[in-house]
């Protein structure tokens, strides 16, 4: 029987990099799931991600729900590139990194792609965001590429050790 | 080596129809994980549920969940026919659900339900089923009118 779940590529950032691409995405699957371990080196308390299909700059939308510790709320988003979390910088709890999952279905068809979204931002103090967040692509085309970028000001880089790895589910 | 993770059916429908069902389901597996892509109903702003075994008896409760783009809630509905996994925002909303220990036949069985419809709300839901025996149908229906679109997939993962 053919392979289910199946690594597709990997990505472990060796040198700081203030992006990371996941290309030449194969066809041949039914879903994507992408799973993140991510950190930058920005003297911050957290640092916004980016992404983006196909180097795609339009066509992005999203509703989240979301926690810190002290609080909950909700927002909306439509810009030139998907909200991707919130992630560990150099100011949280040392050796943590944020953890990302998101799961594409249909990323080959030609309707417009959905993305659900988790992720956690954990330190040891307050102000860590855990998010739900539902994401739209309104582009019918097919996803060949991912891009992991930092979106904020001054942003400088992903630190070693951040991951990426991309797995095809198959659903025959 | 023993296949982990397997698709065991999937349907895709492009037409209305009352509901979409697995039937047959094995007890081999250890959870059950459904996936659903671009839903589509026949009339705009439905929930969504899932009955097991064909019951539709009052055996079903949600707590969930949601943002709306300007709000977070929570809410709760309890002694319902069906478990309710989200909402259809008609901007081809996705779901994805985890069916744990589904074979078990002395448990009641919970749900993990994740609702992605952009154009509404970003939802997590956890459900009960208040019935002990072993799935093995399950039903993926609208609140009202029928199905139009989507493919839904269900997979079997395996713990050994």
């Amino acid at each position: 029987m053919a392979t289910t779940f199946e690594l597709i590529s990997a990505f472990t950032v060796s040198t700081p990099a203030n992006s990371i691409t996941l290309s030449s995405i194969p066809n041949t699957y039914t879903d994507l799931v992408l799973l993140t371990s991510l950190r930058t080196d920005r003297a911050d308390t957290g640092d916004n991600v980016g992404l983006r299909f196909n180097s795609s700059t339009s066509g992005y939308s999203d509703k989240r729900v979301f926690g810190y510790g002290t609080g909950v709320a909700s927002d909306s988003g439509s810009s030139s590139f998907l909200r991707a979390g919130r992630i560990d910088a150099a100011n949280n709890t040392s050796n943590t990194f944020s953890n990302g999952c998101f799961y594409i279905p249909n990323y080959a068809g030609s309707t417009y792609k959905s993305v659900s979204f988790d992720s956690v931002q954990e330190q040891n103090g307050s102000g860590a965001y855990d998010e739900l967040q539902a994401g739209l692509w309104s582009n019918t085309g097919a996803i060949t590429s991912i891009q992991l970028y930092l979106v904020d000001a001054g942003f400088l880089n992903f630190v070693a050790n951040s991951t990426a790895y991309l797995y095809g589910v198959k659903n025959a | 080596m023993a296949s982990t993770y397997e698709p065991i059916a999937t349907t895709t429908i492009s037409s209305a129809v009352a509901n979409v069902s697995f039937s047959s389901i094995a007890s081999t597996y250890t959870d059950l994980y459904l996936v659903i892509a671009n839903l589509g109903t026949s009339s705009a702003g439905q929930d969504i549920f899932m009955r097991f075994n064909s019951d539709t008896g009052a055996n079903y409760s949600v707590t969930f969940i949601y943002g709306t783009g300007s709000s977070a809630l929570s809410s709760r509905t309890t002694n319902q026919s069906g478990v309710r996994l989200g909402y259809n925002d008609s901007y081809s909303p996705m779901f994805r659900v985890n069916i744990q220990n589904y074979s078990n036949a002395t448990t009641y069985k919970t749900i993990l339900s994740r609702d992605d419809a952009t154009g509404n709300v970003a939802e997590a839901t956890v459900g009960i089923w208040r019935s002990t025996p072993a799935i093995n149908t399950i039903t993926i229906l609208a609140g009202s009118g029928n199905l139009t679109a989507g493919t839904y997939t269900l997979y079997g993962i395996k713990a050994a």
